[in-house]
């Protein structure tokens, strides 16, 4: 529990640290598209944001800590998953982060509902896996 | 002094993924089964997020701008449309699918994992189709 809250603190930290230090909304739908668009200036924070980012991964695991992650290894479900996401984020205008952080702590109602939304999808789609007794 | 902030808050965003378990598909999609073995844990990721992002953003408006100067660029989308609901709906059973929304799977590129690459491609895909076939919201 205690990992979680601190996980969570310093996500609100980094989203707080964009919008106070540049304005800057931290949601990985936005940043993820600006990377195709970076010949325009306004967007290349999301280059430098994109490299913080990734680099997480080496320092936290030079540091000692461990990430332990489990995911299917069946590549159509992967494939199938990653374009339903990469397509819905894009369209819905945002995902976790954008909606669900950001949004929601600066009580957009749009951002709110896209939340409710999307974790009810969510639940759905694993209660019916569940059903249909596809492990994953 | 933009791109360090933006460098800093990445790393620190990345960080913060990782500690929570957020970047775990099992332990997501174990955050999403309510009707069966429910892990609740997650919640406290969100709403500690949310709560810390709820002060800075109260803190931002009695600012005329951020504290590396230009402006606030807040989010100009406000309706709740078709477009909005269709695209969360999508987004969540792909979330639902394999347990990875799109800030975990960038945060775990550099493991490597032949599935993380798997969905990023996939991501990536999803993200251009979008945006070649629809494009982008107009407020």
């Amino acid at each position: 529990m205690y990992s979680e809250l601190a996980g969570g603190l310093l996500i609100g930290l980094a989203a707080a640290v964009l919008w106070l230090g540049i304005g800057r909304i931290s949601g990985m739908t936005g940043v993820m598209s600006s990377l195709f668009a970076l010949h325009e200036p306004q967007r290349r924070w999301s280059l430098w944001f994109f490299i913080g980012l990734v680099a997480a991964y080496p320092l936290f695991h030079l540091a000692g800590a461990e990430a332990p992650m489990t995911i299917t290894d069946d590549p159509r479900l992967l494939i199938a998953a990653g374009l339903l996401v990469g397509f819905g984020t894009y369209i819905g205008n945002g995902c976790t982060s954008g909606h669900g952080v950001c949004g929601m702590g600066r009580l957009s109602l749009r951002s709110v509902i896209a939340t409710l939304v999307f974790m009810a999808a969510g639940i759905a789609t694993v209660a019916v896996m569940n059903q249909l007794g596809v492990s994953v | 002094m933009n791109a360090i902030l933006a460098l800093v808050s990445g790393l620190l965003f990345g960080l913060g993924l990782l500690l929570s378990g957020m970047n775990d598909p099992a332990k997501v999609r174990a955050f999403l089964d309510i009707f069966g073995q429910w892990k609740p844990e997650l919640m406290a990721v969100m709403g500690a997020a949310v709560v810390v992002f709820f002060f800075a953003f109260r803190w931002s408006k009695g600012r005329s701008q951020p504290f590396a100067g230009g402006e606030f660029h807040l989010p100009s989308l406000q309706r709740i449309d078709v477009r909005l609901i269709v695209g969360a709906v999508l987004f969540g059973v792909g979330w639902g699918l394999v347990g990875l929304c799109p800030g975990p799977a960038l945060v775990d590129l550099l493991s490597f994992r032949p599935e993380i690459i798997w969905f990023l491609l996939a991501l990536i895909a999803g993200n251009r189709l979008a945006h070649w076939l629809i494009g982008p919201a107009r407020s």
